[in-house]
Formats: structure tokens, sequence, C-alpha cells
């Protein structure tokens, strides 16, 4: 299907819901924590018992009012709420409160890294809302289930331009959001409990096209991946039914990450009639200049921000400071690290290769990591201090990540000790030589190469422990002799 | 003793003074429930154990000289507060099974106070009416005469307390809900500025337009409730952050040099002659008061009930969306899937003017013709609210009937929804302006009551009942009482 893309291009725009990290919802003082028994979590307010009133948790405007500083977007004020109408048995009010003429964050944009070079994609809006409760169709038969638990949980939507064109893009734009909420502390992100939902609206055009195509709005997809296949997905599917002289139906779909497709879920023909109208139980909120600038005061360092001072402060590669930066708790780790080792250089290396490789085995995150970051910096400023080689740290670090042990314990009682004595290493090399009298020949006819042979026998015999580049250094001078 | 005829600053001392206990009072009134309820119909339920308990916890505070503020006076309340671990159904069948999990703030802020609930009034259902003929616990009769409504949506509470059945009861006014049936009870009925009383657990209809006030035998018992009722409450957030007035002191005031306007547009309608004679015959009370009277414009008023209709049912058809038979409330039988749930469940469970409010107001938001009739409407509301600020800058007060005319038969404007909704002309305003109105007896024709209307400027509560207390200070309208 790949050929088709000469001819084509992609229109993409991205809806994501992200959940706060409020500790009481969004207009009630009910708690908002995960995995509770279903409706023990949801009040008289959740529940919309005749009479109750909303009244704003106003965490969130700050919560808002970071994100929005964050993707260099207006903060509106006043600021307002709206009823959006619709009946669902998983929305008790029968509407929900939402934001519809004066989001709180609007025109912001953000800077996504690409193959061709940084992206810039506009945010349209961001604004509050509450979330749904769930519908339990499997756990009775014949009947379903309500939990409101949920109901009632803020929500930031985040709504992008259609200015996204492949599924790489949407993917960084998504990942961009994603470091984003985790550096202010917003949201935990976590896209597989539903705590960072992403819809992505579709269409396709020939290249060349004004004009917008027909687009689709896919649901469903929790994890980045399935954002960059559902999307793949579609776009393919757009242009084959473009191409068999087809129509695009606009609709919302729902990504089926198992049979990777996307299916029809609901026709926006016959959409519902939201019938928008001002919430009247809420007053339009007035953001006080004090109050704005109070809450940029507490903005903390942001990836962008990060990486620069990776760069500029620690002397990292772009490329490296660019991926411990999106990660806040990657790079607190990294940042520790390098504070105890002493070596911010060999930390990023580290944390990027070994520790990553470890992590990924066994699919942990950087916070479960089986090795501190105050041991894995005691590590590296062994081999800074030469102590250890390189090669003496990989096995320590194995031994580490299984055990409680200390990293000067493990050096002690093993010991594991690099050899820095020259006399030391001299006898060593000249065991080696003594033993391999027909190696030694050949080299000195001419045959280099047998350099290494020598450096890995002498290396061998000193179980690992002897300087690198005392042997290279001592080995060469006895070679020529 | 005739108890029901003391007021109830005089019952108040009675049972400071030892004179009567509040069981004794609370008795006397849970008997001529008992005996007079029947053919009015102005309880939906009388809490008869509860309140007897109450009135014993009073009486033991009195003992202990531990008394609170209004402790062990009886009161009514309209079915449209909730009341937790009591039937409050809003007159509907949609809750006509809805036992409360919780209480309103205003049934708390009086329960502090020691005040002992009788019971919960019958209304018109969701408080859409103005004859108390859309209720599903069927119509509440005008103690005047029993063919006669009492008025609307607040029809319980008023029958109640003209017929001294409770001494005075709480109220809700949207459009005219207290004002328009204490002005066809003979009674004092006062819907204060919006944001004053606390909205929740009230049940809403229009939310912003509801209030809640009181519906009383005087501007004096009036003024005594409403300050309890009132202040600011965090659990409302369009409640006024503004600590509860005092509406007592100042009612003895003299309002010699203040002003009342006299809207002209009011005054150009067809106006019956017996309500242009009432309204002269209490202008003239007031001049000889010292008040000076002018005319005022209130030139955008004719659009008044327009507005009110789409603003009205645009907020009740999101507010009643709620009752959809999963959580709470009726549910229809066997429903075969969840749209006949909603469907059956709303179609049963909604009277004939509910619907068609919420047809209306569903109308009015949809796509396309939201710019047209909401936001216009809105824009309206705010041309209303205007002219009234215009008007404030130059008079205290305005003044005008509070009712096109005296009491209707019952079934006479049932079936016409116009006829029904001009009730209200005079009180709208008001609602879509937020400012406190206030009913006050002012005459009879023919054997049923007729109110004014006193309007007053945005937390002038204490001024309107200041009017009022000196109007009933030397008339004797508010006194006459039907005879049942």
């Amino acid at each position: 299907m790949k050929n088709y893309s000469e001819d084509w291009e992609a229109v993409i725009g991205l809806e994501i819901h992200v959940q706060l990290s409020t500790k009481s919802k969004l207009f009630s003082g009910a708690s908002t924590d995960f995995g509770a028994l279903p409706n023990t979590q949801a009040c008289n307010i959740d529940l919309a018992m005749p009479g109750v009133l909303p009244v704003l948790n106003e965490e969130v405007l700050r919560m808002a009012i970071k994100l929005g500083k964050a993707l260099n977007a207006q903060i509106n004020s006043p600021t307002s709420f709206a009823r959006k109408n619709y009946f669902y048995p998983d929305s008790p009010k029968g509407y929900q409160i939402s934001q519809m003429d004066k989001p709180i964050v609007e025109n912001g944009y953000l800077d996504i890294e690409t193959k061709e070079g940084n992206k810039r994609i506009g945010v349209t809006r961001a604004h509050l809302e509450e979330d749904a409760g769930k519908s339990l169709h499997d756990d009775f038969e014949g009947q379903s289930g309500i939990d409101l638990n949920r109901a009632g949980t803020p929500l930031l939507e985040i709504v992008s331009e259609p200015e996204i064109n492949t599924p790489e893009e949407a993917v960084a734009y998504l990942k961009s959001i994603h470091s984003i909420i985790r550096y202010l502390g917003i949201s935990d992100g976590n896209m597989a409990e539903g705590s960072m939902r992403c819809d992505a609206n579709v269409s396709v055009r020939k290249i060349g096209d004004e004009n917008l195509g027909t687009r689709t709005e896919t649901k469903n997809v929790n994890s980045f991946r399935f954002v960059e296949k559902a999307i793949q997905y579609e776009i393919e599917r757009q242009i084959h039914e473009l191409e068999s002289g087809n129509k695009i139906t606009q609709e919302t779909r729902l990504y089926d990450s198992q049979a990777n497709s996307t299916r029809p879920m609901r026709s926006k023909e016959f959409a519902n009639d939201y019938r928008y109208f001002p919430e009247p139980d809420l007053l339009p909120i007035n953001l006080e200049n004090e109050f704005i600038e109070e809450v940029m005061a507490s903005m903390p360092e942001m990836p962008n921000q990060k990486k620069e001072r990776f760069v500029s402060e620690f002397n990292l590669s772009e490329y490296d400071a660019s991926l411990l930066a999106a990660d806040k708790d990657l790079a607190d780790f990294f940042e520790e690290v390098a504070k105890v080792s002493n070596s911010p250089k060999l930390s990023a290396n580290w944390i990027m290769g070994e520790l990553s490789a470890e992590l990924n085995k066994e699919n942990l995150s950087i916070n479960e990591s089986k090795i501190s970051s105050n041991k894995l910096g005691q590590l590296i400023l062994r081999i800074e201090d030469g102590t250890i080689s390189g090669k003496i740290a990989k096995e320590i670090f194995e031994k580490l990540w299984s055990s409680d042990n200390e990293v000067d314990e493990i050096i002690q009682s093993e010991g594991l000790e690099q050899v820095t004595d020259d006399k030391e290493i001299e006898s060593i090399i000249d065991g080696v030589i003594k033993n391999n009298p027909e190696q030694l020949e050949q080299y000195r006819s001419g045959k280099d190469r047998l350099f290494g042979f020598f450096v890995g026998q002498v290396m061998k015999a000193s179980q690992g422990k002897a300087n690198p580049k005392q042997v290279n250094d001592i080995l060469r001078k006895k070679l020529e002799k | 003793m005739d108890l029901h005829k003391l007021s109830l600053n005089q019952q108040l001392n009675g049972l400071k003074e030892g004179d009567f206990t509040s069981t004794e009072l609370t008795s006397h009134y849970l008997d001529r429930i008992s005996k007079l309820d029947k053919e009015l119909n102005s309880f939906i339920t009388v809490t008869e154990d509860q309140a007897l308990l109450q009135a014993g916890a009073a009486d033991k505070r009195y003992k202990e000289k531990s008394n609170l503020a209004l402790d062990g006076l009886p009161i009514a309340h309209k079915d449209i507060f909730c009341t937790k671990g009591v039937l409050t159904t809003c007159g509907s069948k949609m809750l006509s099974n809805f036992e409360a999990p919780y209480s309103s703030t205003v049934y708390e802020k009086l329960d502090n106070e020691g005040m002992v609930m009788l019971g919960k009034t019958n209304m018109d259902e969701f408080a859409m009416g103005s004859s108390n003929e859309t209720s599903y616990f069927g119509p509440v009769k005008n103690p005047w005469d029993t063919e006669y409504v009492p008025g609307g949506s607040s029809g319980g509470s008023a029958s109640c307390v003209s017929a001294e059945l409770a001494p005075v009861a709480t109220a809700t006014d949207t459009g005219g809900s207290i004002r328009q049936p204490a002005s066809l009870c003979g009674l004092t009925g006062i819907k204060p500025t919006y944001g004053r009383v606390s909205r929740y657990g009230m049940i809403a209809f229009a939310s912003s337009l509801d209030q809640g006030g009181v519906v009383a035998r005087s501007a004096e018992d009036a003024a005594l409730i409403l300050e309890a009722m009132s202040g600011h409450d965090s659990k409302d957030s369009t409640s006024l952050k503004l600590d509860k007035p005092d509406l007592t002191k100042g009612l003895d005031d003299s309002i010699k040099g203040m002003k009342i306007g006299l809207p002209k547009e009011f005054f150009a309608q067809d106006m019956p002659a017996y309500i242009e004679k009432s309204i002269e015959e209490a202008i003239e009370v007031y001049k000889s008061l010292g008040a000076e009277v002018v005319e005022v414009s209130l030139s955008n008023i004719n659009l008044s009930l327009p507005i009110y209709y789409i603003i009205a049912p645009a907020e009740c058809s999101a507010n009643l969306s709620r009752y959809d038979g999963v959580r709470y409330g009726y549910r229809c039988e066997n429903p075969k899937d969840i749209e006949d749930l909603y469907m059956r469940t709303r179609e049963e469970g909604f009277g004939k003017e509910v619907k068609r409010r919420i047809l209306i107001g569903t109308y009015a938001l949809s796509a396309g013709y939201y710019d047209a009739y909401y936001l216009k409407a809105q824009k309206c509301r705010q041309l209303v609210a205007n002219d009234f600020s215009e008007a404030f800058k130059s008079v205290d007060v305005i003044l005008s009937p509070t009712t096109p005319g005296t009491s209707f038969k019952s079934g006479e404007k049932a079936d016409d929804p116009i006829e029904m909704y001009l009730q209200d002309i005079f009180t709208i305003p008001a609602n879509l302006a937020g400012l406190p109105g206030l009913s006050v007896p002012c005459g009879e024709y023919e054997g049923l009551p007729l109110g004014m209307q006193l309007v007053g400027n945005s937390l002038e509560e204490a001024k309107l009942l200041q009017f009022a207390h000196s109007y009933q200070s030397n008339t004797d309208w508010h006194k006459k009482m039907p005879n049942i």
C-alpha cells in the first residue's frame, strides 16, 4: 500500500484527554483514586441527585494555566463552563459540564522533532471538562452495570490544529504532550489506565489539493504504538477507498488493536446535537493576573529548557540530551547519577546503554529500576577514579541488578580493583609473551593485528582487572623489543 | 387559646415565656392539618413523628435555657427542598418514591435554628405552573374558596399558611411562584435577590432564575424567617459571598421621603378596575406616610414573558435530564433496552406541562436555533436588567399589581398555557433581573384577596420589608384570613 503515499497526504488532528491528578473531583469532594470498588467514590453530586450543585475544584485552574504556559498559549479570563447535553447511563446528569466559548487555554503551539527537523503544531485549545463513569457490559448477564467512580474526574481536552501529516508526527506530538503533563505534574499520563486518551481525526487528500477530505475520528487508542498503527491503518484505508472510487463517510471509528484495524462505531450523520449552553450553576471565572503569575512562578523547568541545559551544562550531545529530557523521571534519575558520579557524559552513556537495556528486558520503568541512581553514580565514580575498569563495571552492574549489595562492597569482597601498578602489569605481560612464542614471532614479522590477541590474553590473565590503557602502552613497548 | 392566630414573634415569646410548649404548638398545627388538609391537599407529606421529636428536643432546650433563635417554631417546607430521609417529590411522579439522601441548605439552616418541620407542601410539578394543578399529587385548593386555585408553583405553601395549618412556609420563585400564590391567598411572600438564599438541595427548575424564599402572614414574620434562610453557602457557586442581612432591625423605620416608582408600561395595560382601585388606595396609604410617588419607565419590560419562556425551559430541559430511571426515582416497567428505559420512564414519569417545557427548551437550544432564541433571550434579559438599574437610580422601590387578577377557578386556565403564563407577567421581570420582589395583600374582590408587588434594588430586601411593614402597620388587609 505504501506506493499510494506519493500522491496522497494525510491531515491529522489529535484530541487528547488528560486526566488531571487532583485529589478530589472537578465539581465534588469525592476522591479520584483509581481502582476502588464500583460506586464507592461517587457522592451525591457525582450521582446527580436532585438539587445538588457543582463547585469548582480550583486546583484544576492552576493545572490548566501551567499547561497553557507550557504550550505557549493564551489564558482566557473570564473562562466559563457550558453544558453538553446527551443521554447515556454513565453520564448521570444527562449533560457533561465542559467548556465551549471560553476555554481556559487557547491558541498555543508545540514544536516537535521530526526526521525533517523541528515542526510547529498549533494547539487550538485546551478546555476543562468532567469525565463520565464507566458502563460495564460483561459483568452481569443480560444487564449493564454502571460504575460512577470516574464520573466527575477532571479532564483537560487538548485539541491540536489539523497540522500533523504522518503517524510518526502524531506520535511525536503525543509523546511531547505526555512529557509536558508529566513534567508539570498535572497528570500521570498513564495511557493503559486511561488517564491519557487520544482520539485521532484523520483525512486524506491528493497532494496539492486545497480542500480537506472527509475525516473520520478514531477512538479508543490506548498506547503510543497503537496511535501510530491506528492512524497508519486509517490513512491506508481511506486512500484505498478513494482510489477504488468510494467515498469516505464522516464517522467515529474504533481501533481494534488485536486486529490492527478500525471499524465504524457510530455515524456522525446521526450525531447528537449537544445543545451547548452556558452552565448556569457556575459563574464565569475571572483569573486575576496575580493568580496567574503565582501559578507561573511555580512552573517547573520544561523538557526543552532541560534539554538545552543538559547540552550547555553537561556537554551532552543534542541527541542524548533530548532523549534524557523527554521523560522527567529519567531526567531526574540522570541528574542524580551525574551528581554522585561527577561524570555527566559517562552517566548518560550508562543510563541509555546498560540501564535502558536492562529495563527494557524486564519491561520496567525508570522508577522501577533495580539499581538506584545513587548506586549507579557510585559505580561510575569508581570507573572515573580508576578503581575499576569499564569492563569490570559491567560485571558489577549485573551483580547490583540482582542483589542489594553496595558497589564498594562488591569491589572489595571480590577483589575487583583495577591493577594499575606498572610492575604488576609488566609481570603479567611477561608471562603472556613467554607463553605465546609463536604469536610473538608472527607479530614481530609484521602481523600487527595480533596486538589485539595479546591484549586479550593479558586482560584474561588479570581477570579483567588490569588497566587497559597501561596494558596497551606497556605491551606495545615489550612487543617491539 | 388559638395558637395559630399568634404571629411568629408572639409564638416565639410564648415558647420563651413557657406559656405553651413547642410540642403543644406543633400538635396544634398537626391537628389542624389532619382536620383541614383533606380538602385543601396542601401537604404531600406530613412528618408528624419527626415534628414531635423536633418539638420535644426544642422543649428540652427551653428547659435547659439553651434554646436556639427560632427554637420550636413550626414551619412547612415546599417539597422542592431536599430533606434527608423524607420523601422529596417536587410534585412529580418521577420522584414519587424519592427519599432524599441529604438535606438542602435552607432546611439545614432553619433546622439549626430549631425550627420544627410539619411536612412537605404540595406544588406544581417541578415548580412549573401557576395554579398548582400540575402536581402529580393532585391540585391544591385555595382556602378562601376551594373552587379556586391557590396559585403556583408554591400553591401548597401558600394554601397551608393561608389556612393556618402552618404559621409560615418556605417556597421558591422562578417567575413568580412565591409572589403569585401569596397574592392569590392573601399572604406576604418574598423572593430575595438571586444568590441570597442557597439553592443547594433545592431541586432545580431554571438555575439562573430559581430562588428560595418564604410565604408568611406578615412582612414581620417573613423577615424573621428569610433572615435565617439567607447567607453565603460554599456548596452553591452562585450564592452571594455575603453574610445574612439584618432584615428585622429596620422594619419600623419611617419611609418618609422615600420614592416609589410606578412603571408606566405596567399601568398602560388593560387592568381590571378593582385592581386599579386597590393599587390607587395603596398608593394613597404610602403618600400619607410621606413617600413620594413617581412614574418610571421599564421600556423593555414587555419582552419579559418571551424571554422567560426561552430561558426557563432551556435550563429546565437540561436540569431535568437526570431523571432517567437509572439511579433513583421512577422507572418504567420491563424496559427492553436503554432507549426504551429513557423514553418510557420520562413519558410516564413527567406530566404534560413539564414535557411541554422540556420540548420548548430543547428546541430553543438546538443547533441552528440557539442564536435566534437562547442567545437573543439572554441579550434581551440584560436589557430588562438595565431598565431596572436605571429606574433604581431615582426610586427606592417599584410598585405594581402582583397578578393580573384575583384567583381563578380550578380548570379554568388548565388547558390554555398562554393564559396561564400571563399570570406571571408582573412577577417575571424581577427574576430576569435577579432582584428581590415581594407581594403583600392590598385588597379584595368578590371575596378573594389580591396583592401588590414591590420590587427592590439588588440586596435591598430590608428596604422592601420596611415598605411592606409600614403598609401593614397602617392597613388590615394582611390580617384577613379565610373562613374555614
